[in-house]
């Protein structure tokens, strides 16, 4: 019986140690702690769902600005308005290095600077599909934790 | 025995949540729920006020700024033009004071920024104690 509590403490830590490299290394902010917070017994993968819709939302939007920034002449107005949404869509999951490439691409918007945008576009993908492997990890092992819990729980 | 949240006539506390980020009604609707509000969700300005001409009423209104179709101001100037005095609570994640100043010139209560956490949800608690 000790040895299963021992696993599961083990567990668990390597859990919180995944998600304070997620925050050490910058790729998520309070928001993340935010929706954490909400979560509870009626809810219990509420983060996951959360995340989950976020990536299968922004497919779209990721697709909108792709396409304005193949438009000749660009549509700066047009351009902000589709990042404007991804961004507010990536800072309400806690996606802190996202939101920063964001940024600075709306700054090239404004400037009407094409490839400034189109540059760091593909920084913004970049860290799009590294925090979504990353939270995929994060998930799965959470859930992983889970169910051993479940195990251990004494009968 | 109420809850704060409920109002002198014991009925819960009705937000309608107006925003076109299917994960910001998502969360908010979520994070409203932690405090026994009951919510409803809308994706553009129209929609809100097609609710209201529908004879549907709502406590409280969290309205994003920007939407396709009719976006936070104009819904807040056709809400406030048919007489509607609920608060109106602007949400927003532009920062530009002109941008927060317009839209509250178009007849909201407050303004705050998007995503909303608990403590903006306490602070307008406190806010809107005072009107109620």
């Amino acid at each position: 019986m000790s040895n299963s509590s021992s696993r599961e403490r083990n567990l668990h830590r390597q859990l919180a140690n995944m998600k304070h490299s997620l925050f050490d290394q910058g790729y998520l902010d309070e928001q993340f702690i935010q929706l954490e917070e909400l979560q509870d017994e009626e809810n219990p993968n509420f983060v996951e769902e959360v995340v989950s819709l976020y990536y299968w939302d922004s497919v779209r939007l990721i697709q909108n600005i792709e396409q304005a920034l193949e438009q000749n002449p660009i549509d700066f107005a047009k351009l902000d308005n589709h990042m404007h949404q991804f961004k507010g869509s990536s800072c309400s999951i806690g996606a802190k290095k996202l939101k920063k490439e964001c940024t600075q691409f709306e700054k090239y918007c404004k400037t009407g600077n094409g490839e400034g945008c189109k540059r760091t576009f593909q920084q913004v993908k970049k860290e799009y599909a590294t925090l979504k492997k990353k939270l995929e990890r994060y998930f799965q092992f959470a859930r992983q934790v889970g169910c051993v819990e479940k195990a251990c729980r004494p009968k | 025995m109420m809850s704060k949240n409920n109002l002198a006539l014991g009925q819960k506390f009705s937000v309608l949540i107006v925003d076109d980020d299917k994960i910001i009604r998502r969360i908010h609707k979520m994070l409203l729920t932690k405090f026994e509000f009951e919510s409803h969700a809308v994706e553009n300005g129209k929609e809100a006020v097609d609710l209201y001409i529908s004879g549907k009423n709502f406590d409280l209104i969290l309205m994003d700024m920007e939407m396709a179709v009719m976006d936070g101001p104009k819904a807040t100037r056709e809400l406030r033009s048919m007489g509607i005095n609920n608060v109106i609570v602007g949400v927003t994640s532009r920062g530009s004071t002109s941008e927060k100043q317009a839209f509250t010139e178009a007849g909201l209560d407050y303004c705050v920024e998007k995503p909303l956490s608990s403590e903006t949800i306490t602070s307008l608690l406190k806010e809107l104690a005072k009107k109620y």
